[in-house]
């Protein structure tokens, strides 16, 4: 499927987003993603699968190195996973009678908003 | 119970592969008063089960690319050994800030990228 992918972009691309992981703890997908599907192109469903696998091991990392200074709420993380997975369950079979779409442009609004008061 | 609300919201909009940490993050941050770094690392670790669960079924499906996988991974680890030590040493509130102008660049990014996917796979089931 990938074209001709350098390894100096694939290398890039691995740092960036192993970077952007670490320090912000999320969106290793979000940019993973679409750079697998516009500059490597792969097909949709197997980027996620594919961005899935590189972010675990980002992540197993991160939690480690977070755990070892203390940045952890366990009881707090414990709830929060609690419903995340009732979530993820409510998501996944809602996913054929809701435009992803539309969500996608409100969710765009709504980080837009928070983005805006946390940096001002 | 607010706090399960809030894993509930995002994990629905995981479930449906729109990124559900660049919301969980702020959410507690904003709603429950979470420090940033503390955030993050919930999001961190509440990412590790759902993703096994996902790749078990990806991985019999044969979705991954397990070249790329490989080598992305390789410079990823750095990356976020790197990133992972900045986001501890830095001060909440400067971490805070660039989150902030992460955030605000991922969500131009939402809203302005057409779907090239469309409503694809109908298949998804279960």
């Amino acid at each position: 499927m990938k074209k001709n992918a350098s390894i100096a972009k694939i290398a890039l691309i691995g740092f960036i987003a192993g970077l952007v992981n670490g320090i912000f703890g999320s969106g290793g997908g979000t940019i993973l993603v679409p750079c697998l599907v516009f500059l490597m192109d792969i097909e949709d469903h197997k980027a996620h699968a594919t961005a899935i696998s590189i972010i675990l091991p980002l992540s197993l990392i991160s939690s480690f190195i977070y755990f070892k200074y203390n940045v952890v709420d366990l009881p707090l993380t414990l709830k929060v996973a609690i419903g995340s997975v009732l979530g993820a369950l409510a998501g996944s079979s809602m996913l054929n009678r809701i435009s992803v779409n539309v969500l996608r442009k409100i969710f765009g609004i709504f980080m837009i908003v928070a983005a805006l008061r946390m940096v001002l | 119970m607010l706090t399960m609300l809030i894993g509930f919201a995002s994990g629905i909009i995981s479930g449906m592969g729109i990124g559900g940490g660049t919301l969980l993050i702020p959410a507690l941050v904003f709603i429950i008063g979470t420090r940033q770094q503390i955030a993050q690392s919930i999001n961190l670790i509440v990412f590790i089960p759902s993703a096994i669960a996902a790749l078990c079924v990806h991985i019999k499906k044969h979705n991954i690319e397990k070249g790329l996988l490989l080598k992305l991974a390789v410079t990823g680890c750095t990356g976020s050994v790197i990133g992972s030590f900045l986001a501890v040493n830095l001060g909440s509130n400067l971490l805070k800030r660039y989150f902030g102008i992460f955030l605000l660049i991922m969500g131009i990014y939402e809203i302005t990228s057409k779907n090239k996917i469309k409503d694809a796979k109908p298949r998804k089931g279960s």
